[in-house]
């Protein structure tokens, strides 16, 4: 769950990290209000779950009330990423000196924690592990030993920090893990982070939660942004269903990640397009199978559907209940292509041929068929 | 070796309905299941194995060498714990949606007591003929002398069945599983094929997000003289968002499938196009 930057510089407060004074605002009047209220100049940005606002002229400088609320109705409405402006935070304008980057997360290869750091902030980090890597310095720890003080002092010299701002440099990237941890975090970034005058603050922050992480947090659990997904998206994931749209016409259900993501390599290698990602989940019955296709109907723009079952926690008799129950009370119409085989496979096709309905035996002539009607 | 027809088995949550079921098909398949745990069914049994309270009183009775867990994610990793506590050397954990967190906590704990884990979000593994630990479905499987090892679960059971079609055999068949942090990685499993005397290739089937089939591939290129076969699923995939597995993810330009697909070829890894090209592949160099 992806976090906007209004919301995720919140948790880094309640961490005890400082951020500049800020506001949020729908409309230019209150963008005016809040730059009245901060005092001075102030920056306006917008809050999209997406980078690159800079450059796509959702961030701008204003020197008091008037010119917040000119600059709010120029962001208000932007489309950035995919996504409209619907809302911008105003924050107080503070004077910059060196900018740092500063993020923890989980580590794959170690299986434990890692915090990465950069004297170059302000650029997105793929950008500087593409340009220079050796300026990334990265650092491992324990979830629950979290980062050691001595750690992020050799940190600050790497990077460094102003011996002067060293105490405020360690307070920060301790309470960095401690934020990603308390919240069951993936991703904690700060950037940049920024010396301004005496003191460091984070002016921008990108957080996104563990999905499997929610269920202890409840108040986290308030804080999802609707733009994240479609709303169809939504609907599969409140039924335990993993639903991706994409593009094209093909219609997918599957059984398992890695075969419906090979799904896709094989329609797209075929000539074909798919039109979803959709994993109906291990041990899925009748009624989650109606459920998906229902889902994949939903989208005006497939012209087939191709489902794709090797049962083995699945249970094809309950695949083939399923796929029956869904075609009775079906919006519309669209051509078929079924391939089921696995745990009870004889009974699944019994039940389709009752239904009047074939089953191909292998992937590939299931997706070439989808493909030609497709076509 | 990992595990024999004469590893004793402890299944944790086996009253469950995913374990109890599992726990059968696995007996079926000839697993020794000796012990079952579940806090409060203490003194039950199911299909006639003896259940327990807790993992130190089944552990006191029984030699367990390997244990399964289907326990529900938000007391899963305490369960991974309470086996590694008994001294279990092997705990194989099925249960998917554990948060990342709670899975380095457990991987901490089993790597500090010497354990080994095998998920989680895995199927486990089959051992063809011998016995099996999770939820791979036997009677696909034929017992030869090609290892598999995979993040996927669904696309293990694609290959297996693409292996058995040509009357090509398999020895240990390890689903890693497809969460961004876990136990045993490509690197172990390629280890663990390339020092046993039973296996005469190996097939990898990776997918986006991370790194794994990199470091994969540059294990090979030092250690590997086995043949292995590699699958890449995930090169339609759009970047930035995740394919149903927690860890399949392109993200910021790493965790691609060109990037996997590529750094397997020049590690000598012969590459299938779908899953079914494994078996052709692998009949070839045998």
């Amino acid at each position: 769950m992806k976090l906007h930057e209004y919301q995720s510089r919140q948790l880094l407060a309640d961490s005890g990290i400082a951020v500049p004074e800020a506001r949020l605002a729908a409309d230019p009047a209150a963008a005016a209000q809040a730059a009245a209220e901060l005092g001075g100049p102030v920056v306006v940005k917008a809050q999209v779950l997406s980078g690159g606002r800079g450059k796509a002229g959702g961030v701008k400088l204003a020197a008091g009330a008037e010119a917040a609320a000119a600059a709010a109705a120029e962001i208000l409405g932007l489309e950035i990423g995919g996504h409209r402006v619907a809302r911008v935070m105003v924050a107080e304008a503070v004077d910059i000196g060196a900018e740092y980057y500063l993020a923890a997360l989980p580590d794959r290869e170690t299986g434990r924690l890692m915090v990465m750091a950069s004297a170059a902030g302000g650029i997105e980090i793929e950008t500087v592990a593409a340009r220079d890597p050796d300026a990334i310095r990265t650092v491992g720890c324990g979830v629950d030993s979290g980062l050691a003080p001595f750690q992020a002092r050799r940190l600050a010299f790497q990077l460094g920090i102003p011996s002067a701002l060293l105490g405020d440099f360690v307070r920060i990237a301790t309470a960095l893990v401690d934020c990603l941890v308390g919240n069951d975090a993936s991703l904690v970034e700060i950037n940049p982070l920024v010396i301004s005058g005496d003191r460091l603050l984070a002016i921008d922050a990108k957080i996104t939660i563990d999905d499997s992480g929610l269920f202890r947090h409840a108040r986290l659990r308030t804080l999802r942004n609707p733009e994240e997904e479609t709303a169809t998206e939504a609907e599969a994931r409140e039924a335990g269903i993993s639903y991706v749209k994409l593009d094209g016409t093909i219609g997918c259900m599957v059984n398992g990640a890695g075969l419906a993501m090979a799904l896709l390599d094989v329609i797209v290698s075929e000539g074909g397009e798919p039109a979803n990602f959709l994993d109906v989940g291990g041990g899925a019955d009748a009624g989650q199978v109606a459920k998906a296709m229902n889902l994949i109907l939903a989208d005006p723009e497939v012209e087939v559907v191709l489902v794709n079952i090797f049962g083995g926690i699945t249970r094809c008799d309950d695949v083939a209940r399923g796929i029956v129950q869904a075609l009775a009370g079906l919006p519309r119409r669209v051509p078929l292509q079924i391939r089921l085989v696995g745990t009870n496979q004889a009974a699944g096709l019994r039940i389709l041929r009752d239904a009047g309905l074939n089953a191909h035996r292998d992937m590939l002539s299931a997706v070439r068929a989808a493909v030609a009607l497709a076509g | 070796m990992l595990v024999s027809a004469d590893t004793g088995i402890l299944v944790q949550g086996i009253t469950g309905r995913q374990g109890a079921f599992h726990a059968g098909l696995m007996l079926e398949y000839g697993a020794r299941v000796v012990a079952g745990v579940v806090p409060g069914r203490g003194g039950q049994a199911v299909h006639g194995v003896p259940v327990f309270n807790t993992v130190e009183e089944a552990a006191a009775g029984h030699a367990i060498d390997a244990g399964v867990v289907f326990v529900p994610p938000f007391a899963a990793a305490d369960a991974v714990c309470e086996q590694v506590d008994a001294g279990i050397d092997l705990v194989v954990v099925i249960t998917e949606g554990i948060p990342v967190l709670d899975s380095a906590r457990m991987l901490a704990y089993a790597r500090a007591r010497g354990s080994r884990i095998l998920g989680p979000n895995c199927p486990g593994l089959i051992l063809p003929g011998q016995t099996k630990l999770g939820i791979i479905p036997g009677d696909i499987a034929l017992p030869g002398r090609v290892g598999v090892v995979s993040r996927s679960g669904t696309l293990t059971y694609e290959v297996i069945q693409a292996l058995t079609d040509r009357r090509i055999g398999q020895g240990l068949c390890l689903g890693i599983g497809g969460d961004p942090i876990k136990g045993l990685s490509f690197v172990d499993a390629l280890a663990i094929y390339e020092a046993d005397p039973d296996v005469d290739a190996m097939v990898l089937i990776g997918e986006i997000g991370g790194r794994d089939e990199e470091l994969a591939a540059e294990y090979i290129t030092q250690a590997c003289r086995k043949p292995v076969v590699g699958f890449v699923a995930g090169r339609a995939a759009p970047p930035e968002r995740r394919m149903g597995h927690a860890g399949a993810i392109v993200s910021g330009g790493t965790g691609a499938a060109e990037g996997k697909i590529s750094a397997l070829a020049a590690a000598g890894v012969a590459i299938a196009s779908h899953p079914d090209h494994v078996g052709d592949l692998v009949a070839a160099r045998l």
